[in-house]
């Protein structure tokens, strides 16, 4: 029997082992040092937060494993030998396989900061990091101040996980507005407002300079490089983005660059080992995409995809259109298509924002032909299923508008938006919209 | 930030002050039966002369606590039951049936109830106030600092597992003991209860003219708690209008149906009747003392037995169909009223496991084959003109059946372990594991209905908030992970799943029935032909 053995027991690793699963009844080992369970690591902050235990991250239940004939192996992979098809771990000990998928995902950036080892300094993705936040700063008595150093949606959620136990947080963020390079100017002084509503002290165009120790080792303050200012604190956390975790792949015959490099079929560049999720560079970016993508469902989507492959359905990776969401404290993030931070040469955009600034969308869409480029919406919740059709079809954006209605994914109940939002589009635009009543045969008829 | 967080200190001792003169009164209080009030309850309650004799040498005239006076009136049953036994020929309606379960409410209450003397007695009034008014106006500064403590509005779950309330901790135990006992002498031994039935006597006398009883506590009580509990859910979840329109729905419905209008009925000599309790739930609907009752009452008494009729057969089906099982369950009944208000903080302690789901199914569907069996042969019995208590077959009558239920299902599953294990086992344990309505309309939900959770496409990270909070154990991450609707017989429809997801993927819908339940292999926003090549086979 075929032995298939993922390294990384995170989303795009485990959506490989069940789909191979689904397709075959070949023998399934995952290797992971981090835990024994799979569990989700986009909520390791509501652990910190109390609003989950570790037990209500797992999406599958302990048996599932046994059950579903997954061997999970908790080790560490210290060498990968694709010539004989061996791995060596780092007891010692060598795990021979078939076919390896690598899905290691990524680990937080260091920039050669001086004092970033110290103790009281760490990231947050692993679930290590979280026993590490928990250890230095369980409370604002333990943890006076916390620095947190890189303005994006780690650091803000880090942000957000300290404010909940009412520690003071400052954020320093390097560039001039929250997360400028991926949200327009709008959406961004938005988030910038939230930050501070929330009472952290958010200082933006900022960037660290060093972090200083106490005798003990253990950080004692953090010093910005523009102003010189020092600001005393117990807890750094470093959230200025992830990187491919590759390292012990770097020194096989893999070919690398800043992840692992590999084609449209998930293919590296030695037979039968694999590499998905965020540890995978394509060679070239598919669409617009980049070309490595640290995204919860990319990993997600090339785990079904790569197990096609391997059960001998070889096929290509192949997203469908761009979409995305998070939240920011408590302003919720959806985006579907492209809105680029700055609109290019041939897109119109459109903006509308509610009377209590929490809410807004951002339209975007070509000039000329009118068609719907994208969508980012805020404090909106809207349907993924009519923005996919919308993109594929290449409606225009008064098909949007007139439809709105259809697009809507608030809960019951909730103000809605429609008119205001079209009303202001003709007025702005000289036409003369109407927006459509919501029909259920619209939404369900896919084509 | 800090002057909040001292009205809320205050506010909780306030109520807890209040508690504790409510728990304590019970230990409290002197009962002194007089001749009259005697003879009266001896009259309908005992047929022992002995009794009767040794009673009125022990009791009458004395001043006894209620705890005194209770287990004088069942020692002395006792004595009188020997006294029968022990003669040639038993004058077997002489002896006085002591059960535990039975003896104590049926007939020791009332002569306790009857005799109660003290200062509770005639401060009625201030000790409402002292009572009820402080736990709720404590409850109310509890809960109304939130508005500024618990920061903007929004999703606000911030130490929920860290605390003892409410994640099985000493104080959830404590709470989790209080709700059991209050439960156990509310239904069991409520000749403990006077002074706190004392308390709300005021309030019945306004409302009809009668002497409070422990129902009329329970339901002032349950009212009281609703209230205070729905004005924390209107602060929580302030930005949430879905969540605010159907607590003040629900509380409405408790409190105008539940409450009110059946005692208004009762003070123009109606039957007391909930128009909303619908069969089975409303489990003695259909036995003979209640159609008889209704009857009896003219055109009222016929429309209500129609209505109660046309509510289950009618109503229930046709609602669940267009709207889900939530129309009643988080909109309507009390139970789940209860559960959305009091049992709110407790969502998150209910079992998510599928071996949970497996005893869910086999309990609640037992409950509903149990409640039809039961009303089928009460109606047999009805129609054949038969007396309940004759033995219909092994040894069982009718009248035996509908007593087990009453106690088992009734009382200790509905109420003792309904309720009182909130802080154990979550807010819906009743609702889950036993309503016999629940399994009904759960039915009609899974198989006709327009009613699901729709998924919205590839957005899940599965990070499990709505799992979590679900009430009713349901595993909601396992469908929206998969881009799956959610289409489940136990859902009620509370909406708390849509609301903690932090990227807005679940949505409470009614829609074609095309299409609700839609398993995918692929999710939306991978390459089209693998979803079409996945999701055809």
């Amino acid at each position: 029997m075929e032995h298939i053995v993922i390294i990384g027991n995170g989303i795009s690793g485990v959506t490989a082992a069940r789909h191979i699963r689904k397709l075959s009844d070949k023998k399934i080992t995952i290797i992971s040092s981090e835990t024994e369970h799979f569990f989700s690591r986009t909520a390791l902050m509501y652990i910190y937060m109390g609003h989950m235990k570790f037990e209500n991250t797992k999406p599958y239940e302990d048996w599932f494993w046994k059950k579903n004939r997954i061997e999970l192996k908790k080790a560490l992979v210290e060498k990968i030998d694709a010539e004989n098809k061996q791995l060596l771990l780092q007891d010692g000990s060598s795990f021979s396989y078939d076919k390896l998928i690598l899905a290691t995902g990524s680990k937080p950036n260091k920039f050669g900061w001086p004092g970033q080892d110290l103790d009281g300094v760490m990231g947050m993705y692993h679930k290590q990091d979280l026993e590490s936040l928990e250890k230095y700063a369980p409370n604002n008595k333990v943890c006076k101040r916390a620095v947190i150093v890189g303005g994006g949606l780690i650091g803000i959620e880090l942000a957000e996980m300290l404010h909940s136990r009412n520690i003071p947080v400052t954020f320093l963020v390097r560039e001039a507005s929250f997360w400028n390079g991926v949200l327009p100017e709008q959406e961004s002084e938005m988030i910038n407002k939230e930050i501070l509503e929330n009472h952290i002290d958010l200082r933006l165009g900022v960037n660290l300079k060093e972090i200083k120790a106490d005798k003990n080792s253990k950080v004692k303050s953090i010093v910005i490089a523009e102003t010189g200012e020092e600001i005393a604190c117990n807890v750094v956390g470093l959230t200025a983005g992830v990187s491919p975790n590759i390292n012990f792949v770097k020194e096989s015959s893999i070919e690398t660059n800043r992840g692992i490099l590999v084609n449209r079929f998930l293919e590296t560049s030695e037979k039968d080992i694999y590499a998905i999720g965020d540890c995978a560079e394509q060679h070239e970016a598919i669409g617009q995409r980049r070309p490595i993508e640290a995204v919860w469902y990319t990993g997600r989507m090339m785990g079904e995809t790569v197990a096609q492959t391997i059960c001998g359905n070889r096929i290509e990776y192949k997203p469908g259109h761009w979409f995305n969401s998070a939240k920011f404290v408590d302003i919720e993030y959806q985006t579907y298509g492209w809105v680029w931070a700055k609109p290019r040469e041939n897109e119109a955009r459109f903006f509308w924002k509610d009377t209590t600034g929490k809410k807004a969308i951002h339209l975007n869409y070509d000039k000329e032909t009118q068609e719907f480029i994208g969508i980012n919406t805020f404090g909106i919740r809207l349907r993924h299923e009519f923005f996919d059709n919308v993109l594929t079809e290449k409606k225009s954006v008064t098909h949007v508008l007139e439809h709105f209605k259809d697009a809507n994914f608030d809960p019951e109940f909730f103000k809605q938006h429609e008119e205001a939002i079209v009303s202001q589009f003709n007025k702005e635009n000289g036409t003369n919209l109407q927006v459509k009543k919501k029909s259920w045969k619209r939404i369900f008829s896919k084509a | 930030m800090n002057t909040m967080k001292v009205i809320k200190n205050i506010g909780l001792v306030i109520s807890l002050i209040g508690f504790a003169i409510f728990t304590s009164s019970m230990f409290t209080g002197t009962n002194k039966v007089s001749e009259e009030t005697f003879n009266t309850w001896a009259s309908q309650k005992v047929k022992s002369e002995v009794f009767i004799e040794k009673a009125k040498q022990e009791i009458v005239g004395k001043e006894l606590s209620a705890a005194q006076l209770s287990s004088k009136i069942v020692d002395i049953a006792k004595q009188s039951n020997e006294y029968h036994k022990s003669q040639k020929e038993i004058a077997w309606d002489k002896i006085i049936w002591i059960k535990w379960n039975k003896t104590y409410k049926d007939f020791v209450y009332p002569l306790v109830r009857a005799s109660a003397t003290g200062w509770v007695v005639k401060n009625q009034g201030l000790f409402f106030f002292l009572t009820f008014g402080l736990a709720i106006l404590g409850g109310l500064l509890f809960f109304g600092a939130d508005y500024k403590l618990l920061g903007p509005a929004g999703i606000k779950n911030n130490g929920i597992f860290q605390h003892s309330a409410t994640n099985r901790g000493v104080l959830g135990m404590i709470a989790f003991v209080y709700f059991v006992s209050f439960y156990m002498l509310l239904y069991f031994f409520p000749n403990y209860l006077i002074n706190p039935i004392l308390s709300v006597n005021p309030i019945k006398q306004a409302l009809n003219g009668n002497a409070s009883d422990q129902w009329f506590l329970y339901g002032f009580m349950y009212c009281s708690v609703m209230t205070v509990f729905a004005i924390r859910m209107f602060i929580k979840y302030r930005h949430n209008n879905y969540q605010i329109v159907r607590t003040a729905v629900v509380l409405f419905f408790q409190i105008a149906f539940a409450f009110l209008i059946p005692e208004i009925l009762v003070a123009f000599n109606k039957p007391w009747f909930d128009f909303k309790n619908a069969w089975p739930l409303n489990y003695t609907f259909f036995f003979d003392w209640n159609i008889n009752s209704l009857i009896e009452n003219g055109n009222l008494g016929i429309f209500m037995l129609v209505w109660g009729i046309i509510l289950t057969l009618v109503i229930v089906p046709v609602m669940v169909y267009f709207y889900g099982k939530r129309w009643y369950c988080s909109w309507v009944c009390g139970c789940g009223g209860l559960a959305e208000t009091l049992g709110d903080p407790y969502r998150q302690l209910s079992s998510k496991s599928l071996f949970s789901w497996k005893v869910e199914r086999w309990l609640i569907h037992g409950v509903l084959v149990f409640a039809t069996v039961m009303t089928a042969l009460t109606l047999y019995t009805y129609f054949a003109e038969m007396e309940t208590w004759k033995e219909l077959a092994f040894g069982l009558s009718v009248y035996d059946v509908q007593s087990s239920y009453g106690f088992l299902i009734g009382s200790i599953f509905s109420g003792v372990i309904g309720t009182g294990f909130y802080p154990i086992l979550g807010n819906r344990v009743w609702c889950r594991f036993g309503c016999p309505l629940a399994a009904y309309m759960g039915l009609v939900q899974r198989f006709k209905s327009r009613f699901r959770i729709t998924t919205n496409g590839g957005q899940c990270i599965s990070c499990g908030n709505c799992s979590t909070y679900c009430e009713q154990g349901i595993d909601v991450r396992s469908y929206a992970q998969k881009g799956e609707n959610i289409v489940r017989s136990s859902c009620v429809g509370c909406g708390v799943c849509s609301a903690v997801c932090p990227r807005g993927v679940l949505k409470l819908e009614n829609g074609p029935e095309d299409g609700r339940i839609n398993p995918t292999q692929v999710l939306l926003g991978n390459d089209v032909d693998l979803i079409k090549l996945m999701n055809e086979k």
